[in-house]
């Protein structure tokens, strides 16, 4: 159910939940307010609705009254100021001792930098516990910086820093939104922010899990469910992958193109952009689903594919040890 | 062929405004100001449904989380077409330039407005900008959004920015002719004994109404001139790489579009606040509080602009002052909640369709006021700026307030201006599709909104989380389709068909009733002397409806 209709987000940093906490407040506050002026119209439009013999009353009002609902919300409205000031203090106060990532904005695309040398793009990979900031600035026009799950948003303006900080409290997968519109494809310009356990992070930090690439995007590919349709006959849904990798493949457009890497990178991202002849467009896309190293693994997997010739049993033909390191964990919102 | 000039002999049968001339130049060139409201009606009636028109290919885009039913530049050029001719070319002059332009006259007794040919130069404005944006839009239309934003619509888009910025400068000096002809009129030509604290509340409204025409209209209008000078000339104003800061130009739209929503939202309130009190036989509660509040928020209006700018690279404590300074904005208008749901109380309350329309602005402009306070929040606002909540936030202020209002007012003033009364059975059947299809399509989007669904995304794709709440939405939006299209049927429908109405079919007070259905070209056969207050119902339930100036 709240895969399809979710009704809240996701809290991931330390924000998250004392914005929720504020958001809470004012429901309740609005709530109430919205309940009883709809109770007094309703009980008041069919109490005194019009009948024969019964005249309106007229009343010209009442100075307390006037006062009184001035005053009052305005008093609770106070209380909305003092309390979004101080969350909005924090949010705008980064602490002395947070890491420095920076961050560059273009149409399309972010472009991020860590301090240790790691580049990444449309992603961010951060560590649970630990406080970021990001120094951002954009390349053309005004964008965004926005994690729904964090809570934080911050527009990149072009020309100068603007800066967001945040500590992430879940590993996960979450949503990275460019949120001020900035030309033809402001929707595309989206990205993940992967929040992992510090000995992870530290891992990735050092170039990624020791474990072969093949073997973890063998695993990726059954647990993503690709090889549901992907099977290693003709009756999937999908074409069979097996020898499919660098080889000419006839589309249902009619054209020919090779199946490279960025053939591969293409169909699971945008499935619907190539379809092989034959085949409907029935797959879903994984952008954002998987993270690029998974996509890396998915598709040194695809390519392992065209070592065993069919006889040979290609599971058996790399024991390896088991992998030291947990591929990251996959958490989809 | 009607001899055109003026009846030196008395006519047989009343000729009315209407009938005073059938030839296209009588109304192409009309100084009455109850025929350009005519005009207007027709050409902002025709500016609504082609904005609607963007807006259910909005909603379609949107009914799939991928961009398939159109390409993304598509898309992006519909939602800007779609808030450049709802916001300039229908929200704004909706109330103002017909029910107001109508109406403010016959209100306060007055023949016509001060200035009847600034009022006709003002609707030809109106409909130079109107075919402006058209012609934009069909030779390939612009794609910044409403809102104009720089340096993207300076230096990085190669849309039609200039003929867009013309539109909006062009049809913006209507506004402002409207604005200046209110206010003269209103100062100018109240009838003998009409003093300020006997005005209808409608004229209250339209008066704090046109103060915000005036003063800020200038400054968007400035505005727009700079993007131009900047895109064509180069000259360094709001582009960082000549030496310009971004951030300006959202000051300077900020400071006229933020009080531009108060453009469109007063009006309505002071169709409200007539509807409440002719349907509740009663005088309005607190009569002073509301009157005034429209003045308030016309002037608390200009102080809040940068709550839009939260996010935007301002300083942190211009954001707790702006922050703080909107939430005073709240109070006058609370007030007026409260005042009208006071009203209510021991009245003698009918359920035509005016009033439930005002029933439906109260209950959603509650709910667009309240979500209001969450944005003044900066610690909401920094999560949900931008998102689908500030659009459902809007929406609900500006279509399920300013457009409820209109159209409530609209049926309530429909003798008056036609002569003829509408179908009551289908225009409570289209106020209820109007209020569920409203509902239906923007609540899902508060959801949306606080999950982080970012406004104006052709693609979702990458979020399908989304599309249930998108589906939900889209189906609100045919409903509401037809709530809109119905009135539009019948309407015209009962200008051949409908009963013939009399000089006061609702029995309701204020000057405009006083007169024929439709009213004579001159308004008042002599000019009336006001002896009462507004709202003066327990008189006129002893009078029992004194017929004034129908001989």
């Amino acid at each position: 159910m709240s895969k399809y209709l979710p009704l809240w987000p996701d809290q991931a940093s330390t924000m998250a939940g004392q914005v929720d906490a504020l958001y809470i407040y004012l429901l309740l506050v609005s709530g109430v307010m919205t309940l009883l002026i709809y109770l007094a119209v309703v009980v008041l439009a069919i109490r005194y609705r019009r009948m024969p013999g019964r005249d309106a009353e007229q009343i010209h009002g009442s100075t307390i009254l006037e006062i009184g609902w001035s005053v009052i919300p305005f008093g609770v409205m106070l209380t909305f100021f003092i309390w979004g000031a101080l969350i909005y203090f924090k949010e705008r106060t980064p602490p002395t001792d947070a890491t420095e990532v920076y961050v560059v904005a273009k149409q399309w695309m972010w472009k991020i930098e860590h301090m240790e040398g790691q580049r990444e793009i449309n992603e961010l990979h951060v560590p649970v516990g630990q406080n970021v900031k990001l120094v951002m600035t954009s390349q053309d026009v005004i964008h965004s910086f926005f994690i729904p799950a964090f809570r934080i948003k911050q527009d990149v303006l072009p020309g100068r820093y603007t800066t967001l900080w945040f500590k992430a409290t879940q590993a996960g997968t979450y949503h990275l939104f460019c949120a001020e519109y900035c030309g033809t494809s402001h929707s595309g310009m989206i990205g993940n922010i992967v929040v992992m356990e510090p000995q992870d992070y530290a891992q990735w930090m050092a170039g990624g899990p020791a474990a072969p690439l093949a073997d973890t995007g063998k695993q990726l590919f059954t647990a993503l469910g690709c090889s549901t349709c992907h099977r290693l006959d003709t009756q999937g849904r999908g074409p069979n992958l097996q020898g499919a990798y660098n080889k000419p493949v006839l589309l249902e457009d009619g054209r020919t193109v090779v199946a490279d890497e960025n053939y591969v990178r293409e169909s699971i991202l945008n499935p619907t952009a190539k379809i092989v002849s034959g085949f409907k467009p029935v797959m879903p896309t994984f952008q954002g689903l998987v993270t690029e190293e998974q996509l890396n693994a998915l598709v040194a997997y695809v390519k392992s594919l065209n070592q065993p010739p069919a006889g040979a049993a290609g599971a058996q033909n790399q024991p390896a040890a088991p992998p030291t390191g947990q591929p990251q964990k996959m958490q989809v919102q | 062929m009607a001899s055109a000039a003026i009846p030196a002999h008395p006519a047989t049968e009343r000729t009315n405004y209407l009938t005073n001339g059938f030839s296209v130049k009588s109304w192409l060139l009309t100084t009455d100001h109850k025929r350009i409201a005519v005009l207007y009606l027709i050409s902002i009636t025709l500016f609504f449904f082609l904005g609607g028109f963007f807006a259910m290919l909005i909603r379609l885009e949107l009914l799939t989380p991928a961009s398939d039913l159109m390409h993304t530049d598509t898309y992006n050029k519909a939602f800007t077409m779609h808030g450049m001719i709802m916001v300039f070319f229908f929200l704004i002059p909706v109330v103002p330039a017909t029910l107001g332009n109508f109406l403010v006259p016959l209100m306060i007794g007055a023949k016509d407005l001060a200035f009847p040919r600034i009022n006709l130069l003002s609707w030809y404005l109106y409909v130079l900008g109107g075919i402006l944006i058209t012609h934009c839009m069909l030779t390939g239309g612009v794609d910044t959004g409403w809102t104009f934003y720089t340096p993207f619509s300076t230096a990085f888009t190669n849309t039609k920015i200039i003929e867009a910025g013309l539109a909006a400068f062009v049809a913006g000096f209507s506004s402002i002719f409207t604005g200046l002809n209110f206010i003269v009129t209103i100062h100018r030509m109240r009838a003998p004994g009409l003093t300020w604290n006997r005005l209808p509340l409608f004229i209250w409204a339209n008066y704090a109404t046109s103060l915000i025409m005036i003063l800020g209209t200038p400054v968007v209008a400035i505005t727009i001139v700079l993007v131009a000078v900047e895109r064509l000339f180069h000259l360094g104003i709001f582009d960082p790489r000549l030496g310009g800061d971004p951030l300006l130009f959202q000051h300077l739209f900020w400071f006229y579009s933020h009080p531009a929503v108060y453009i469109m939202i007063l009006p309505s309130m002071g169709i409200i606040s007539e509807l409440i009190t002719a349907f509740s036989r009663k005088r309005v509660f607190g009569y002073n509080f509301v009157a005034l509040s429209s003045v308030a928020i016309a002037v608390i209006g200009f102080l809040v602009w940068a709550h839009h700018m939260f996010v935007a690279g301002i300083s942190l404590y211009a954001a707790m002052v702006f922050s703080f300074l909107t939430f005073f904005v709240g109070v006058p208008s609370a007030i007026k909640v409260f005042n009208w749901t006071a009203t209510l109380y021991r009245g003698s309350i009918s359920y035509a369709t005016p009033m439930l329309y005002a029933f439906g602005f109260i209950g959603l402009f509650t709910i667009g006021g309240l979500t209001g306070l969450f944005l003044a929040t900066l610690g909401i606002d920094v999560h949900v700026t931008d998102t689908y909540f500030v659009v459902a936030h809007f929406h609900y202020v500006m279509v399920g307030g300013v457009l409820m209002g209109f159209l409530g007012g609209l049926h309530f003033w429909w003798p008056k201006i036609s002569g003829r009364l509408y179908p009551e059975g289908w225009a409570k059947l289209s106020a209820l599709f109007v209020f569920v299809g409203f509902n239906l399509t923007f609540f899902p989007q508060f959801i949306l909104g606080y999950l982080g669904m970012p406004r104006r995304y052709a693609d979702y794709s990458h979020m399908p989380e989304f599309q249930v709440l998108n589906v939900l939405s889209t189906a609100g939006s045919s409903v509401l389709a037809v709530g809109y299209l119905l009135p539009m049927i019948y309407f015209v429908w009962s200008l051949r068909y409908g009963p013939l109405a009399d000089a006061n079919p609702w029995a309701a007070a204020g000057l405009e009733w006083k007169t024929a259905s439709p009213p004579p070209t001159f308004n008042f056969d002599e000019t009336p002397v006001v002896t009462w207050e507004a709202y003066n119902y327990d008189e006129i339930e002893l009078k029992e409806q004194k017929e004034v100036a129908v001989g």
